[in-house]
């Protein structure tokens, strides 16, 4: 019997499987990016084409008060016109105009309801924009020392149980459900003080950024080569000198994208601000009252009947959308030109 | 991992050591804030289990399996609290989410760290990782406004007309479609990057050795796969499918906008239900009594429960294989 040099009798088979899965991996991969692509396409596209300059100047404006398409329909003199009015309406002779300023619309259907297609409204998110950039902020500063140190801490002082253990619990933190946080600062502070506050929310956002700022600082200081701190160390520095002027500086880059990523998903998160800070329909920058923030509008506009209110959550999350994009690609560069560097 | 820090020699006696120069202040000082941070879990727990005390004594264990939520006395019902309805939605969503989002998971992972041209690896694995970087609230925008109305022509209905006939779970009326299976399939969507991103890091540490050796052994690409990378990093991969159904089951935003808020429980799975996060999230606000705003906080510390134990067990899996090298991001 001669040696056998082509392929086992069941190669053919094998080789189908093996192409069949490889293939399953690829599609796999495509059913992610596929929603990516329609989500963020979606946002860009609807939510662009929403922008103005009264998107970022102005603040609410209740639908009803816009001018109609074709204020010339109804002659509040005259009276509805022919074969309009509902009999059983018992509103039929109220006068809209007088009441809302504006002029009421042609009733589309014979029973005195509005085509809220036609309801046209102006009014944009200022109020969001400033709620969201203070509370956020002001969370940003609670978080950013407990963060910064504990990450030093972390990085600097390895293998003991308090890094174990502060390790351990930055996970459950950021694992926790933002809700949960959110019922924690709901609890503590709105119960105690009796009000919704702007405030609360910063709290809870903070509680939300420690997590994210305590394992970047420690991953980008461990980063830093050891040599450098020896260097410091030879010159006769002390380990908290060292830190402070040698170690830090030198990872100061990836600590501020880091920052600014935990201040990307504290600015989107919505669960937590709905149960503190509870939203706002006027530009106030009041942090102990309720407040505005955007995620709050997107969630509120969305449920709107009116569409120029649904425009109004696209535009929304266009501004959030961006923002998380603009600083997961900053940092994305700021890694690797860090990687390639070295 | 990098290296541990190594002190400088010792000269002098422990107190000059530790103090003169300001280390032990500074050694205190960041130790400290890193108690602050132990201390602000502990302090989740705590005020999460206070405040649901009131809940906890007039319900005890029984709260979860009662079906009836009546914050609201009527003539006809009593004020009751029955965390059943939102138990079943969180879990259901979640398994629906974890049954759609493992397998593709999985086969991002495979592809990612197994199959993909260098090239494109880098940019590929950014984008898995975007997915988990869009506030949850624009998934629910999306959702109500793009999946939704796709859902109820394209799947639910004509699901519900023909196999919906013989399986209740799937069975009319969709409705506008808003309930268990569509908020499964969004919370599946937001677990992906969780799942892949995971399995990418379990597999990217395991020793070419294994790899060679089937290849040697005359083995296809897949082969590979299947018989040497991924037996050798099951651990890790069951340990991100569980940090991914944590993630699932405390999902706020997407189960609130998506879910339909209806703690009732009905046959059809289309049909409006809740969660425990989206009971949370709409009605502690509007709390009717002590009562309501602690068995709300009950369910809060329930999800906290479940999660804080999801997560310990996950991070034991996960770390065993890749001894703390990689996945610590998540």
């Amino acid at each position: 019997m001669s040696l056998r040099t082509g392929a086992p009798p069941n190669y053919a088979r094998r080789r189908i499987i093996d192409r069949i899965m490889r293939a399953l991996t690829v599609v796999a991969t495509a059913t992610a990016v596929v929603p990516l692509v329609l989500i963020l396409g979606y946002v860009l596209v609807v939510g662009g084409s929403g922008l103005s300059v009264s998107f970022f100047t102005e603040t609410y404006q209740a639908p009803l008060m816009g001018d109609f398409t074709d204020p010339t329909l109804v002659d509040p003199a005259v009276g509805a016109p022919e074969g309009g009015a509902n009999p059983d309406d018992p509103y039929a002779d109220l006068d809209l105009g007088a009441l809302t300023g504006a002029t009421p619309a042609e009733p589309t259907d014979g029973h005195g309801s509005i085509d809220l297609s036609q309801v046209s409204s102006g009014g944009g998110v200022l109020h969001g924009i400033v709620g969201t950039l203070l509370v956020t902020l002001v969370g940003l500063l609670l978080a950013l020392p407990v963060g910064l140190l504990a990450g030093v801490f972390l990085a600097e002082y390895d293998n003991n149980w308090l890094a174990t253990a502060t390790r351990f619990c930055t996970d459950v933190l950021s694992g926790a459900p933002s809700i949960v946080i959110g019922v924690v600062a709901y609890i503590l502070i709105v119960q105690q003080t009796r009000t919704f506050s702007g405030l609360a929310g910063s709290i809870a956002i903070a509680l939300l950024m420690v997590p994210t700022i305590t394992r970047t600082t420690e991953e980008i200081l461990r980063l830093v080569p050891q040599t450098v701190r020896e260097a410091a160390m030879g010159l006769g520095a002390p380990t908290w000198y060292t830190t402070f002027t040698v170690v830090i500086p030198t990872a100061l880059t990836g600590i501020v994208t880091g920052v600014l990523l935990a201040f990307a998903r504290g600015a989107g998160e919505t669960a937590p601000l709905i149960l503190t800070v509870l939203g706002n329909n006027t530009l106030s920058v009041n942090m102990l009252a309720p407040i505005a923030a955007l995620p709050l509008l997107a969630y509120r506009y969305t449920e709107s009947p009116f569409p120029t209110e649904i425009q109004l959550a696209w535009s929304t999350s266009f501004v959030l959308v961006v923002l998380v994009l603009f600083i997961n690609i900053a940092l994305r560069l700021a890694t690797r030109s860090r990687l390639r560097g070295r | 991992m990098a290296t541990t820090s190594e002190r400088p020699v010792a000269l002098g006696n422990a107190w000059t050591r530790w103090f003169r120069h300001g280390d032990g202040l500074f050694a205190a000082i960041v130790a400290l804030f890193s108690v602050l941070v132990v201390g602000l879990v502990f302090a989740v727990g705590v005020v999460t289990y206070l405040g649901s005390a009131e809940a906890r004594a007039q319900f005890g264990a029984g709260f979860f399996t009662g079906i009836d939520w009546n914050p609201i006395e009527t003539s006809i019902q009593a004020v009751t609290f029955g965390a059943w309805p939102a138990v079943r939605g969180t879990l259901l969503t979640s398994l629906i989410a974890v049954t759609l989002a493992a397998p593709v998971g999985i086969g991002i992972g495979i592809y990612l760290s197994e199959l993909c041209p260098r090239s494109i690896r880098q940019p590929l694995s950014f984008m898995v990782e975007l997915l988990a970087a869009i506030p949850s609230v624009i998934y629910g925008l999306w959702g109500v406004l793009v999946l939704l109305p796709f859902f109820t022509d394209v799947l639910a209905n004509p699901i519900a007309d023909s196999l919906g006939t013989i399986i209740p779970a799937l069975a009319q009326p969709v409705g506008t479609g808003r309930g268990i299976i569509a908020t499964g399939m969004i919370l599946a969507l937001m677990i992906l990057p969780t799942i892949s991103a995971i399995t990418r890091d379990v597999l990217a540490v395991v020793p070419n050795t294994q790899r060679e050796v089937m290849l040697a052994l005359g083995a296809t690409r897949w082969e590979v796969i299947w018989g040497a990378v991924l037996p050798y990093s099951r651990a890790g991969i069951v340990g991100g499918i569980m940090l991914g159904l944590g993630r699932a089951l405390g999902e706020t935003m997407a189960a609130v906008m998506i879910v339909g808020n209806t703690a009732r429980i009905s046959d059809s799975w289309f049909q409006p239900a809740t969660t425990a996060a989206s009971q949370i999230a709409s009605e502690l606000t509007n709390a009717t009594s002590p009562l309501h705003e602690s068995a709300l906080i009950y369910l809060a510390l329930t999800l906290f429960a479940i999660t804080l134990t999801l997560n310990l067990a996950a991070r034991i899996l996960v770390a065993q294989l890749s001894r703390g090298a990689a996945s610590s991001r998540f």
